[in-house]
């Protein structure tokens, strides 16, 4: 067997232009099948990395009606949807996947943020409770996190985002200063921003859309001084951080089966709905694969007509070797090692292709991502299974020559010169 | 009895015409016999030898080799006894251009299945039998003619067969080349194997302790004058 490897090697090198030649068709084939799949591998890992953003596993499980987010501020408080209490919020807590819990009510597109003259045009004002920071991940970067008194005491305090310091303050320092919400004055204690920076990846107009979070500041006050300025308690909203990326959707799932045990809403439609990342995902993940699959079979076809050529000139090597074959079988080689002999030649001639191909597909690849930008994964297992299936090929188009050989007739082959 | 023959015919189909080229061959061969079968082209000598080479099947009759019936086994057995019994040398040597003279001769032990360190051992002894101890990794083309003939004796006679059988062994040899080819052959017949040698050339057939003439596809046996050695 080794022997057998080894003559072929020496086979192909004393064929170099001509086992190159019927390599070419397999080489392409391979070279674009590589190439297609670490596009799509890239394109999936770019997905999943953007929808996931800073890797911080976090959920949010909002109420919602129908696909939509339901808006306390067009639609009123709904009936039947109680307040979360501290022993829900333990319940989800407990769940094996959930790390923590923070409860928030929230306000979106809301005017009346100012500070003197300076509106925060659509902001977003974020009622939260304690574990609200360390679930988001979000840390203060300037002056103090809410403390236990700002809860009790309902004092009015506010941290503000980099963005909304930036609308209402520009270059002034916010601490301390007053700001108005809903022609409430609260005192900036703190701004806020998030751990880890993330940025998604943008190449298109399309990714644009999908992945940038239009944000036009935030305003985070203590829960307990929500009803200063709304009023009424609202039924929150829930951010959960999951113990891994894997348990995001699990987690949700089951955090949005506990918050809905307790609505009771006359609208069926109004129940918590947990945003589940990774199908999102998924979904744009088949989406980009349905496209490039079909690259994938159009490869293919390179494949076939490589395995041809090789069993052309497989065929071609039989002819010539004629008089080979003859005395190996005349001096007691049985069919099997003729067999043996002209299939080793052809997988190895195949699979040479294939790892040549397979390095040229990467190589292809760096220059698609150069020129395109387009993300790409190499694939270790499509590598592998690159080599493999070509040494099939190999196989597959080389069985048929073999056979030829391995039947010819002694004597006729001994004849031929 | 090493080699037996009896009642053998081969016939050629020719389009529609049956050819017979041997017709009733009856022949026995002792081991350690060194036995000549001459005949000129078109007597049926290359398809006899084909027959006693376990290459060819004839049309019918029985033959026995090394105490085996050949005609009634598969091919698969034939090959084994082609590859233990048997040692072949060919007009045109039929060497493998690509391999050295030590992987030509190693080669039936490949198919005999012996490691890579004894095959070379065996065929290192083989080459060296045949005066060519000095030539081990040159490629046939760097070899004279009786070179590679030698070369094409030590492949033979690597497995230790029974019996060597010769297709025209000096057809494409000078004198001096063939008479070399010849005293080996003798040599080795006095060793004890037992050689078949088919020729057309009367000179060459001189050297065999026994000659068949073989015409128009029937045999008769000569009787010796002299003998040689």
């Amino acid at each position: 067997m080794i022997e057998n490897v080894r003559l072929s090697f020496q086979g192909i090198w004393s064929h170099k232009m001509r086992s190159f030649l019927t390599m070419l068709g397999i080489i392409i084939g391979i070279a674009s099948i590589i190439s297609i799949v670490s596009t799509i591998q890239g394109t999936n890992e770019q997905i999943k990395k953007n929808l996931i953003g800073s890797g911080n596993n976090t959920v949010s499980v909002k109420l919602s009606q129908g696909e939509w987010d339901y808006e306390i501020s067009y639609n009123g408080i709904p009936n039947g949807v109680p307040v979360i209490s501290e022993s829900t919020r333990q319940e989800i807590l407990d769940l094996p996947e959930v790390e923590n819990v923070a409860l928030y009510t929230a306000r979106t597109y809301a005017d009346g943020v100012f500070y003197k003259n300076q509106s925060l045009q659509g902001a977003n004002v974020y009622g939260i409770d304690a574990h609200y920071f360390d679930t988001a991940g979000y840390i203060v970067r300037t002056g103090r996190q809410f403390i236990e008194s700002d809860y009790k005491e309902f004092r009015k305090v506010a941290i503000i985002d980099d963005t909304a310091a930036t609308v209402l303050f520009q270059e002034e320092n916010p601490l301390g200063k007053t700001i108005e919400i809903n022609k409430e004055p609260f005192i900036v204690v703190g701004v806020a921003q998030q751990l880890q920076e993330f940025e998604p990846v943008i190449n298109s107009i399309d990714d644009y859309y999908m992945y940038t979070t239009e944000s036009s500041g935030t305003v985070y006050i203590p829960s307990a001084s929500w009803c200063i300025v709304y009023q009424y308690d609202e039924p929150q909203n829930v951010l959960l951080k999951a113990t891994s990326t894997e348990d995001m959707s699990s987690a949700g799932k089951q955090a949005e089966d506990i918050l809905n045990k307790y609505v009771s809403a006359d609208n069926s439609d109004i129940k918590y709905k947990a945003a589940d990342v990774l199908q999102t995902a998924r979904n744009l993940q088949e989406l980009s694969n349905a496209t490039n699959s079909q690259l994938i079979w159009i490869a293919s076809i390179s494949l076939l007509v490589g395995g041809i050529g090789v069993m052309n000139i497989m065929l071609v090597s039989v002819t010539e070797r004629t008089s080979e074959i003859g005395l190996k079988k005349a001096i007691g080689a049985k069919k099997r090692r003729i067999l043996g002999q002209f299939l080793t030649e052809a997988a190895v001639l195949t699979s040479l292709g294939g790892v040549i191909g397979v390095g040229v597909g990467i190589g292809l690849s760096e220059v698609i991502n150069q020129i395109s930008g387009t993300p790409i994964a190499i694939s270790i297992p499509a590598a592998v299974g690159s080599v493999l299936f070509s040494m099939m090929i190999g196989i597959i188009f080389g069985l048929l020559p073999s056979i030829k050989a391995a039947n010819l007739n002694p004597i006729d082959a001994l004849r031929h010169e | 009895m090493i080699l037996k023959m009896e009642h053998i015919y081969k016939d050629y189909i020719q389009g529609k015409m049956i050819v017979p080229v041997l017709k009733d061959i009856n022949l026995e061969v002792e081991e350690g016999e060194y036995v000549a079968i001459m005949g000129p082209s078109g007597s049926g000598k290359s398809t006899l030898m084909n027959i006693i080479g376990c290459l060819d099947k004839p049309t019918k009759g029985t033959f026995f080799l090394d105490g085996q019936k050949v005609l009634e086994q598969k091919e698969n057995q034939v090959a084994e006894v082609r590859l233990r019994s048997i040692g072949f040398v060919f007009q045109n040597f039929q060497l493998l251009p690509k391999l050295t003279a030590l992987d030509n001769v190693a080669l039936p032990l490949i198919y005999a299945g012996v490691k890579k360190k004894e095959r070379r051992k065996r065929a290192k002894l083989a080459l060296e039998r045949v005066g060519l101890g000095d030539r081990l990794d040159f490629v046939p083309n760097q070899l004279s003619g009786g070179q590679k003939q030698r070369v094409a004796i030590a492949r033979a006679m690597v497995n230790n067969p029974k019996i060597l059988l010769a297709d025209e062994p000096t057809g494409a040899l000078d004198s001096k080349s063939s008479h070399q080819v010849m005293e080996l052959f003798a040599e080795l017949n006095r060793e004890g194997v037992t050689v078949i040698m088919i020729t057309h050339d009367a000179h060459v057939a001189e050297c065999a302790k026994r000659i068949v003439d073989i015409f128009d596809g029937e045999i008769s046996e000569r009787t010796r004058k002299g003998e040689t050695a």
